[in-house]
């Protein structure tokens, strides 16, 4: 469980880029959080609650945009969802796949006024 | 949106300030000639044991010294010390994970100009450690028969980095139920091409091909400018 250090990461990059946009208040956060980063929403809420008391983000709603993790396979083109318990093409059983997405973990934008 | 909101783009990673203090203990790292293992592993998967065969095995072939992170080890700092190695605790006070931060604090401690291979011990974890990058050269992962055959495709954040992988306890595999090819497979997919060493610190089984593994890039990473 590292949501604590995570959700200061969080507080940290939304109070910089509000500042250089000389703004008053954050009212919204949007991050986008990939099935293969295992982060807690819940905690994230938990922590940002009591961590953003006392700043311009107090408040603030954290909006989390989760993406499922998808593959390619490099042997046969197939797009796929990998399910928990084999990772491998469910066409023609290959190996050689990419990892086109699920490991995002950023902070997309900062809705302030 | 609220009235009178703006959107600001800022696309930045989370853990960035974390990568960019893991740069700079790159630097230094690379400054100072030494190659910087990062172990990580759940608890009880032998890392602590991998760490003293290595240490054993590699002991007058390379200068090592070691920065110990796990509270739980029996490696302490100071057992190191008294065995004439150059080591460092670093106290998580209970955290999960070490950071770039923590390693940067660790680092000036250590005589690194005089060491060929420092060996960092994190915590036992298969979550955390993995998005907390160190800077060091090699993040190696160190898995166990009896964890099972699945923990690629439950922790595949963790297997994905990984730079070498070893597998410990082999020698439980007669009375294990793990299936060496679907383990694998998993491995192969979120990782190709990664090193794997396959051993027993029970029976020493598969070390040799590890250290001399090792030595081969410890000493590949003193060449390099």
């Amino acid at each position: 469980m590292h949501e604590l250090a995570v959700t200061q990461n969080i507080l940290e990059i939304a109070l910089r880029h509000a500042a250089q946009a000389s703004a008053k208040r954050i009212v919204g956060i949007d991050l986008t959080v990939g099935q293969f980063s295992s982060i807690v929403d819940d905690s994230i809420q938990f922590y940002w609650d009591m961590i953003s008391e006392g700043t311009i983000a107090r408040g603030a709603a954290l909006r989390f945009n989760r993406v499922p993790a998808a593959m390619v396979c490099e042997d046969c083109g197939r797009g796929y969802r990998p399910d928990d318990e084999t990772f491998g093409c469910p066409a023609c059983g290959g190996d050689h796949v990419k990892i086109v997405s699920g490991t995002e973990f950023r902070v997309d934008s900062i809705e302030v006024d | 949106m609220g009235e009178m909101t703006v959107r600001i783009p800022v696309v930045e990673n989370i853990l960035s300030a974390n990568d960019r203090m893991a740069a700079l203990n790159r630097e230094r790292l690379d400054g100072a000639g030494v190659l910087a293992i990062n172990f990580m592993a759940s608890p009880g998967a032998g890392k602590t044991s991998v760490i003293l065969k290595t240490l054993e095995a590699l002991n007058g072939r390379l200068r090592m010294g070691v920065v110990e992170g796990d509270l739980a080890t029996s490696i302490d700092a100071e057992k190191a010390a008294a065995a004439g190695l150059p080591a460092v605790q670093i106290n998580t006070g209970g955290g999960c994970h070490l950071d770039a931060a923590m390693l940067a604090e660790a680092l000036p401690a250590l005589p690194l100009s005089d060491l060929d291979l420092l060996i960092i011990e994190n915590v036992g974890n298969l979550v955390c450690p993995a998005n907390f990058r160190l800077g060091t050269h090699l993040d190696v992962l160190i898995a166990s028969v009896p964890e099972g055959d699945d923990k690629p495709y439950k922790y595949p954040g963790m297997y994905r980095g990984a730079h070498a992988l070893l597998i410990n306890k082999i020698d439980l595999l007669p009375y294990v139920p793990f299936r060496m090819d679907y383990f694998r497979r998993g491995v192969e997919i979120l990782n190709p091409g990664v090193e794997i060493f396959p051993v027993s610190c029970r029976t020493g089984e598969g070390i040799a091909r590890w250290t001399d593994w090792l030595v081969g890039r410890a000493r590949a990473g003193r060449r390099q400018p």
